[in-house]
């Protein structure tokens, strides 16, 4: 670590007088590019291995989704990559089981997690908010790693005897307590749990870091309710991470002491083949609390970065200051607080009492007000403004439109009484990919086509963003939109055959469709992947600091900024970052001093 | 308007130290955890098959080391400030010592819990009692790990280290972890012994 970057690491409150020092400094390979501590190399590195987890776990929805579509046809070139779990080219049922488990693990914390929250709260931050870098760039560095060697340990469990755990990626005991119950419940699941307490541990250092930095480092006249929305909304998704990771680990701890140890926390009156089992007194639905009270808090966890990078992201393209500044603020906070006050409705059918379960209902519907709020501001933002169709701007479109689909089917979903019937089905899958998986990948995307040009200081290519966006949208909407259909018929999830049933032999064809479709937005990705890899090398470059016209801070900073990211005085901010369209100017800088005559906004 | 912004900036300089703001925001994040696995106790006391547990007396020894580590590092401090760094050593390494011996006694309270058959079967007081107070004296040891480090910086740095930061810090945590303890100990005698 060379000297002036420890100069303001160790006293990161003064850094506003060491600007003369942050010149150009010599930095090795490994202090720059691997252990850094610079929080715009920290994001890339979450971002790309984000990107890296995003393919693999693509991946395996893409193999799942094969057995699903054609349950009865061989695929010899299964048995060649996977030998015994595909067997004379069929999937088996316990690899079905591991590559939906792995799906959802993958996905949900590795890409949608760290991918998106991780990348972005760490280029974000400290660019928009005026701060030379994080409040503690080695825990920064630290998140990065224990979430890199979390990923190494899961990866591991896909390469055992065994295979990696299959046990759904909610990870319910008993199943996933008993190694007798099959062979993704032995060292699979162990390493499951010890990858994710590392994951935990990576996303409370980061959380930690996010909030302090957004508290307490903001440059001079860089108020709260001057703050862009994404920071706001990564304040919020820290928040949420910090309180409710760890009870997640709480319960994963129980649910070691249960594999290991012979306790009894979750574990009752079980017979498993033909075997009884001494433990006694356990409670299996305690785990789904303990779960749960981080599971839903996590959808907002991933849920809110988007929300706050596709605010930003319309409000520049369409040229218009951002409807409701402080609506959007509140509805923030009132989603975050009512993250968590809501997470047994994913246990309506699991013995709850019903009485409860009304309390429940009611809490969660509530949540339609605020995100209500949210798609209402988002749309007056865009309405009668001179948008700019960029691929960032339409991902941040799709991504409004997915939010409203998604969310009308959690209405369907949050009461208990439809719950009955809908509850592990097809319908689920539908509403919790589109309003969460896809269009949070979608917010993300968005952010990646929009700041690709500060963090790399080249363009991406547009017309293969435009192709990117097309087949995306088109083939999100094709893939979950008959998932509905399927599961109101009453199709559950979570089968690998249902040929079983003469009832739902009609959606064969559906199912095929929906597997293709699929693969083709599966093959879709690969363009924008390509897209970003050589554009790194060889993308436009770009020639002016501000290519999008935005207010915001992070374009002050030169083209390709160093550590430190302003050469000179870190600006100061005299007004908040949307004035777009104001007074006869396109757009005001929150650097620019208010002017005597100015009007109000 | 002016006015505001030099408003502003005096509340920047009375800010607390970032590295603070991030223990009192991990310390919140701890609580959550604690929070989690005795709210899991109180659910699980309700059900068929949960027996209580009868705390060994050598836990009420071990509240006392505790609470005297409390008073030396709390005296540690006061030496640093007053630049008395051999003071300051002596009372760290008492600290130490005293969080050492603290895990050592709840080592024997754990033993002597096992001779009266409180085994991890079952799945009653007891067997939280292992986790929780595992758990407890898995972040004494954090907290010791740190006071190791701060100690041999007064021996090894060549440079005279006059920021009571890092060591605020340490005594911050210690007193968190303290206070946890008394915390999981009423906690206990209340719903652990019913």
């Amino acid at each position: 670590m060379s000297e002036t970057t420890t100069v303001h690491i160790a006293d990161a409150k003064h850094a506003t007088t060491h600007h003369e020092e942050h010149g150009h400094h010599q930095q090795s390979f490994i202090s720059k590019y691997i252990f850094s501590m610079d929080h715009k190399t920290i994001g890339k590195q979450f971002l790309i291995t984000g990107i890296v987890w995003a393919v693999i776990g693509g991946l395996f929805s893409v193999i799942f989704r094969l057995q699903l579509g054609y349950p009865d046809t061989t695929f010899p070139i299964l048995e060649t990559f996977f030998g015994k779990w595909a067997k004379g080219g069929q999937i088996q049922p316990e690899f079905y089981y591991s590559l939906v488990t792995m799906h959802g693990t993958i996905l949900v914390f590795f890409v949608l997690t760290a991918g998106l929250s991780g990348t972005f709260a760490n280029i974000l931050i400290p660019l928009q908010i005026g701060a030379r870098d994080m409040a503690s760039p080695f825990l920064n560095m630290l998140s990065y790693w224990f979430f890199f060697i979390a990923g190494i340990v899961m990866a591991s469990s896909i390469f055992v005897q065994t295979g990696p755990a299959s046990s759904g990626w909610t990870m319910y005991p008993p199943l996933s307590a008993l190694r007798q119950a099959g062979d993704g419940q032995k060292i699979g699941t162990d390493l499951w749990l010890i990858s994710m307490a590392l994951f935990i541990i990576s996303s409370l250092l980061g959380g930690l870091n996010y909030i302090t930095t957004i508290l307490n480092m903001r440059t001079k006249g860089m108020s709260m309710t001057r703050l862009p929305l994404p920071i706001w909304a990564m304040f919020f998704t820290a928040v949420l991470g910090v309180l409710s990771f760890p009870v997640l680990l709480s319960g994963a701890i129980l649910l070691l002491f249960d594999r290991n140890l012979g306790t009894s926390f979750y574990l009752s009156d079980i017979v498993i083949n033909g075997e009884i089992l001494p433990n006694e007194g356990g409670s299996a639905i305690l785990y789904q609390h303990l779960f749960w009270f981080l599971g839903h808090p996590e959808v907002y966890i991933i849920l809110l970065p988007a929300m706050g990078m596709v605010s930003e992201i319309l409000s520049v393209n369409s040229r218009k200051p951002i409807f409701g500044y402080m609506a959007m603020l509140g509805s923030l906070f009132a989603i975050a607080i009512l993250a968590f006050l809501v997470w047994a409705h994913h246990m309506f059918v699991a013995g709850l009492n019903p009485f409860l379960g009304s309390v429940f209902v009611l809490l969660t519907l509530l949540i339609a007000v605020p995100s209500a709020i949210k798609v209402f501001n988002w749309l007056t933002t865009i309405w009668r403004g001179n948008i700019r169709f960029t691929p960032a701007a339409l991902f941040a479109i799709g991504f409004v439109s997915l939010f409203i689909s998604g969310g009308l089917t959690g209405i369907f979903l949050g009461n208990s009484t439809i719950d009955i019937h809908l509850h592990d089905t097809m319908f689920v899958v539908a509403h919790f990919h589109i309003v969460m998986g896809v269009a949070s990948m979608f917010g993300m995307l968005a952010g990646v086509y929009h700041w690709f040009p500060k963090m790399y200081g080249r363009y991406l290519n547009n017309t293969l963003g435009y192709i990117h966006f097309w087949v995306t949208i088109v083939g999100a909407y094709l893939t979950f939109w008959p998932m509905h259909y399927q599961g109101l018929a009453g199709v559950p999830r979570r089968y690998l055959d249902k040929s079983g049933w003469v009832n739902f032999n009609q959606f064969g064809e559906l199912d095929k469709f929906i597997t293709v479709v699929s693969m083709i937005v599966f093959v879709a990705q690969f363009i924008f992947i390509i897209n970003f890899f050589y554009s790194i090398y060889k993308g436009r470059k770009v020639r002016t600091a501000n290519p999008w016209g935005a207010n915001t801070l992070e374009w002050t900073t030169p083209i390709n900024p160093g550590h430190g990211n302003w050469e000179g005085d870190i600006p100061e901010v005299h007004r908040w970052p949307y004035d777009y369209g104001k007074d006869g100017r396109e757009f005001i800088p929150q650097t620019e001093p208010v002017g005597a005559s100015e009007s109000k906004h | 308007m002016i006015k505001k912004i030099e408003m502003e900036n005096n509340a920047i300089t009375k800010k607390m130290h970032p590295s603070k703001f991030t223990l009192w925001v991990a310390m919140g994040s701890l609580v959550m955890m604690f929070a989690g696995l005795t709210s899991a106790f109180i659910v699980k006391s309700n059900q068929t098959g949960w027996k209580p547990v009868t705390l060994p007396s050598v836990f009420w020894t071990s509240t006392v080391v505790i609470l005297l580590s409390s008073g030396t590092i709390f005296l540690a401090l006061r030496s640093f400030k007053e630049r008395n760094i051999a003071g300051y050593r002596l009372l760290m390494i008492a600290t130490l010592l005293l969080g050492v011996a603290f895990i050592g006694l709840q080592w024997v309270g754990f033993e002597k819990l096992w001779e009266q058959q409180v085994t991890f079967k079952g799945s009653g007081a007891g067997q939280f009692l292992y986790v929780i107070f595992g758990f407890h004296a898995l972040h004494v040891a954090g907290g010791i790990l740190a006071l190791l480090v701060l100690v041999t910086k007064t021996f090894v740095e060549k440079v005279k280290i006059y920021s009571s930061v890092p060591t605020e810090i340490a005594v911050t945590y210690w007193h968190f972890v303290d206070l946890l303890w008394i915390y999981l100990l009423i906690f206990f005698l209340v719903f652990g012994q019913r």
